[in-house]
């Protein structure tokens, strides 16, 4: 047997693959946003908190960080029903791909608040700023600006793990892959395809979240004003 | 660099199966004293999981009776619908004994030996639903394992608002179905038969068939020497009465006449 490597017949299927990749980066859009957001949340509570949010948020933290994914996709998506929660697959999908993203965002967030000097805190106190103002103005750009890299690695990590949202029918990237080999048995095609759709949309997001954090989410860097 | 030369050199490692020479599957079973075959694990009674966590069922059991028919050792490998054919074009398993169904589509890249054991494909719901045909499908969620020949038939005669969710294995499709994530589910009659007996609370009935479509053992295309002396011992199982005496105890119903 020879290997005959047929690009048409998969590539052929394009409107599928699109439709896979707009899904792809749809649910990692929404749940970087409100992924990035919740870990922020948890961070500061793991911080800042009374005694029972440091807990709630420590709990979360080891809960979601000590599990597969694809064990609390499937707990959303199958389980959630029993208690009378029926979320549609690309719902489920959105919501475990931020509880995810939230646990390791709080994590590595929280590494970077705690290495805040501890001065630059008591300049801001000795200014009358209020603690809301504190965390927000003065201790978190900074620290979003220590650990950006590691949260853009955080982020692809989630956006390939966004493959496994196949199994829940989820029409995204992968489950576009699978449906066209299943269709036409070009098995071997159609993941490298996907493979080369998959690096060139990491790499891409690598640069954009390289570009957006200094720009938007905590300011420039001091040196470039 | 030195990794790159690293990463081809697996790479052709990896594939270098995949430009093997054809018709020696069965010479080469017969050097390693094991058959490779593919079996599903999620498709009582054909195959499924015991409670000694041992696959069984009767695909299981033809594939033993054909290892043993041939003196070799049965080496089973679960598959699901999905990746059983991937499974055999990259020669890594000899048979596909899976609730195979046989398609124009399929005979392109795998060939086929004689039937096995009889099957059906239908759409199945609570009792409440009224299904009587394709048109009914309208507007309805309907879960269905992606790449089974249910899949092709649904795709095919659904009408364009029936929102088809497509699942990776039969368990997912099942518990989507438990779960109430889709109102139809459109599978084999024995996992619906399953599904009934274990959840008696779904009221779950019959609806219409979708496809008749007896169970093929798939190999690799051109292997022509392990195709024939599969049907050469199907053909005796079938004369001897085994191939009934296996249809019986898994289905309750004697394998009858199949297709050649």
């Amino acid at each position: 047997m020879t290997v005959t490597l047929d690009f048409g017949a998969v590539l052929a299927e394009w409107p599928l693959l699109l439709k896979g990749l707009v899904m792809t980066a749809a649910l990692t859009a929404a749940s970087t946003c409100a992924g990035v957001t919740l870990g922020v949340a948890c961070a500061w509570g793991r911080v800042h908190g009374g005694t029972a949010v440091k807990a709630a948020a420590a709990a979360y933290v080891e809960l979601i960080r000590n599990t597969p994914f694809i064990v609390q996709l499937f707990f959303i998506y199958f389980g959630l029903p029993g208690l009378g929660i029926k979320l549609a697959p690309e719902a489920a999908s959105f919501l475990a791909m931020v509880i995810n993203l939230g646990a390791y965002a709080a994590e590595i967030v929280r590494a970077g608040i705690a290495n805040t000097p501890r001065g630059q805190i008591e300049a801001a106190q000795s200014l009358a700023l209020s603690p809301k103002q504190v965390f927000t103005r003065v201790v978190l750009p900074p620290a979003l600006q220590r650990v950006w890299p590691a949260l853009t690695s955080q982020i692809i990590i989630v956006m390939l793990g966004s493959a496994v949202c196949g199994q829940i029918a989820t029409q995204e990237l992968s489950y576009a892959a699978n449906l066209i080999q299943s269709r036409n048995f070009r098995a071997f095609e159609s993941y490298i395809v996907v493979t080369a759709l998959y690096l060139g949309f990491a790499v891409l997001l690598r640069q954009l979240l390289a570009w957006a954090g200094p720009r938007w989410i905590f300011g420039r860097p001091a040196a470039a004003r | 660099m030195k990794l790159l030369l690293k990463n081809i050199a697996w790479a052709a490692l990896v594939l270098a199966p995949l430009v093997s020479v054809a018709q020696t599957a069965l010479d080469d079973a017969i050097a390693k004293k094991t058959l490779t075959v593919a079996i599903p694990t999620d498709f009582p009674p054909f195959g499924f999981v015991g409670t000694d966590l041992k696959p069984q069922g009767l695909d299981i059991d033809i594939a033993n009776y054909i290892a043993a028919k041939l003196g070799l050792k049965a080496e089973l490998v679960p598959v699901t619908s999905a990746n059983r054919i991937p499974y055999l074009q990259t020669r890594k398993a000899d048979l596909v004994v899976s609730t195979l169904g046989k398609n124009p589509e399929r005979e392109k890249v795998i060939d086929f030996t004689i039937a096995y054991s009889p099957f059906y494909q239908a759409v199945f719901a609570a009792k409440p639903l009224v299904l009587k045909g394709p048109a009914d499908l309208a507007g309805k969620v309907i879960g269905v394992t992606r790449g089974a020949i249910e899949d092709m038939e649904l795709t095919r005669i659904a009408p364009a608002s029936a929102d088809i969710k497509r699942f990776e294995d039969n368990n997912a499709t099942v518990s989507a179905f438990v779960s109430g994530q889709v109102q139809v589910i459109a599978t084999g009659a024995s996992v619906a038969g399953t599904v009934m007996q274990r959840n008696p609370q779904l009221g779950t009935e019959f609806k219409f068939v979708l496809k008749e479509s007896p169970n093929f053992i798939g190999v690799a295309k051109g292997e022509d020497k392990l195709r024939l002396k599969v049907n050469e011992i199907l053909i005796a199982a079938k004369a001897s009465g085994d191939l009934d005496k296996l249809a019986l105890k898994w289905l309750g119903r004697p394998a009858g006449d199949l297709p050649q």
